[in-house]
């Protein structure tokens, strides 16, 4: 498929932004049961900026989206078919979840949080745990409905695996928790191990998971070959005219355009980026800590996440591209 | 239920690209148009398309066979590209199947198009919006027209009338007639479309004639002996005709 780049910042936007609330909420959580102390520093500034960024990686996002559609302004057509449409799941889901997020940080803020009720001894539910508890519901349901968007196209083959809603999760949650890390560096210093080391396991998980794609991917049989394709029982067949003499929409939407060196580039750039460059960054950096090195785990990550869903769709091979062998 | 479709016979079709031309002539100016191109007149002529000829060669040569291939929307009774529409932009008619995308709904998102199997739906760069075949829905039931040309373009102009326009679903129909009759087949049945439209296979025709047919035994030109009877012989007529 070819890789269209308003796609390619959206989900990767959005992945980051969704990483960066789960990390804040999973601070709140591990606080509020005490197995890490709670944040000494101002929770408005830790909770409030935490969500706040979260909230303009979102909005950027879903600006790189519209630059997808031929009509923007008909956009909001888009929610009427959530009873089929992934896409359409993903259009509500995305909103809500940036609302929820918006009340999330608010409450915080504002330091609106009364305890609604206690469980056993002295364990208070507040307001915003349940607001985050929401959230989180809201952020895993945007991340189920961006991958299956690509998952539940079966016949692309790559895209059709549990697979992709796993990577989808860890790649966007393992980014998140890396800005987390750096966020964390300035607003609660003491929580820089916590999050540090969340967002390296995370990023371990990410690679066991796309790695498995990967293979599974180079595995794969493509179902339909030019034989089931025109229905002619012959080994050799071979394309002399596919109906355009400049290309068509089905030679360039279809297929990345780029030679095969330059993807084998892009995903090893991936891989490097993505999973060793920021473990060992965030590694140095806790040891410190240091900011500049948190920082440069989080470039790196982001910039290899480009390439990483750029080549998510270079790979992908529609079968249509068998009626366009000699694009 | 009535599900419209072409039946394309392969074994017909001489690939002069009259369909993809009267196509784009009746669509540019029908109620499914525009159909705009770019570049049309200089380098890397580029367009929009409903309905493409393309060419295969099978075999090695010399012994190869030649197949031309028009493809177009197959109109499937289960499009996967319908579901996915976050719009509701495209849709099938219940009433003859024909799946169609309402260009006032269309966000042009595309997705659509990656959820056809067969690279049927192309993306009209000038409009923005997402077009396909509509198998000239509104030629079809155009009563202003005479009932013989109430067809899809591709289907009138096709001159080796390798195209045929029909209801799938009635058993009795020509096209239905034609899919069992002399082997009509979908194409990538593996991913479950149920695409409507059916292919005719190239079809060679050989006789068969025996070693013992050329050479019979009863020959009368073989037997021996054999003189050609003079003119005053008597002839079979001559026994026969009193
Ligand atoms: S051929 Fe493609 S565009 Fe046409 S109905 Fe089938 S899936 Fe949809
Ligand atoms: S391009 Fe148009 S018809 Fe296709 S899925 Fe998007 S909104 Fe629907």
């Amino acid at each position: 498929m070819h890789p269209a780049f308003s796609v390619i910042f959206l989900t990767t936007l959005i992945g980051l932004g969704q990483g960066l609330f789960l990390a804040i909420y999973t601070a709140q959580v591990y606080s509020v049961v005490e197995l890490i102390p709670m944040t000494q520093g101002d929770d408005r500034i830790f909770y409030g900026v935490g969500s706040l960024i979260a909230l303009v990686l979102l909005g950027m996002g879903l600006i790189a989206s519209l630059f997808h559609l031929g009509h923007p302004e008909r956009a909001w057509r888009s929610v009427t078919q959530w009873r089929t449409s992934w896409l359409s799941r993903e259009v509500i889901a995305l909103p809500l979840f940036m609302g929820s997020l918006f009340l999330y940080g608010l409450f915080h803020f504002m330091g609106w949080n009364p305890v609604l009720i206690t469980v056993g001894e002295g364990f208070a539910i507040d307001l915003t745990l349940l607001m985050g508890a929401i959230t989180t519901l809201l952020a895993f349901t945007l991340f189920l409905c961006t991958a299956m968007i690509y998952a539940s196209i079966r016949f692309l083959q790559e895209w059709a695996s549990p697979l992709t809603v796993l990577n989808f999760i860890l790649l966007g949650g393992a980014s998140g928790f890396t800005l987390a890390t750096l966020f964390t560096y300035y607003a609660a210093p003491e929580l820089v191990n916590f999050i540090g080391g969340w967002a390296m396991v995370l990023t371990v998980m990410a690679l066991l998971s796309r790695g498995a794609s990967l293979i599974r991917n180079r595995l794969l049989r493509p179902k339909s070959t030019p034989q089931t394709a025109i229905g002619v029982r012959h080994s050799t067949i071979r394309q002399m005219a596919q109906g355009a003499m400049g290309g068509s929409f089905n030679t360039r939407e279809y297929f990345h355009g780029k030679p095969q060196l330059l993807v084998k580039w892009v995903k090893w750039t991936f891989i490097l980026f993505v999973f060793p460059l920021p473990i060992l960054f965030l590694a140095l950096g806790i040891s410190g800590p240091f900011d500049t090195l948190f920082m440069a785990a989080l470039a790196v990550q982001y910039l290899g996440l480009i390439a990483e869903r750029w080549y998510f769709f270079a790979e992908a091979n529609h079968p249509q591209n068998i009626y366009y062998q000699v694009a | 239920m009535t599900q419209l479709a072409l039946v394309i016979d392969l074994n017909v079709c001489v690939g002069c690209s009259g369909c993809v031309t009267s196509c784009k002539e009746w669509n540019s100016s029908g109620e499914a148009g525009p159909m705009p191109d770019q570049n049309p007149y200089r380098a890397e002529p580029t367009g929009t398309f409903f309905n493409r000829m393309q060419t295969y060669e099978i075999g090695t040569f010399p012994n190869t066979d030649t197949l031309h291939f028009p493809k177009s929307c197959m109109h499937c009774a289960e499009p996967p590209c319908v579901p996915v529409c976050p719009t509701g932009a495209s849709y099938k008619r219940e009433e003859d199947g024909i799946v169609l995308v309402d260009y006032d709904k269309c966000i042009g998102c595309k997705y659509c198009s990656w959820a056809c199997p067969y690279g049927a739906r192309e993306f009209d760069e000038q409009s923005k919006v997402m077009k396909k075949c509509t198998l000239c829905v509104d030629r079809i039931y155009d009563l202003s027209l005479p009932e013989a040309e109430r067809q899809p373009a591709c289907v009138i102009s096709c001159p080796t009338s390798a195209r045929l326009f029909g209801d799938v679903e009635d058993p009795d129909s020509e096209v239905s007639v034609k899919i069992r009759e002399e082997g009509g087949y979908p194409l990538m049945a593996e991913w479950g479309a149920q695409p409507s439209n059916h292919y005719l296979p190239r079809r060679k025709t050989h006789i068969r004639v025996r070693e013992e047919e050329l050479v019979r035994a009863d020959n009368p030109l073989k037997r021996e002996n054999f003189t050609k009877p003079s003119k005053d012989d008597q002839s079979l007529d001559d026994i026969m005709s009193w």
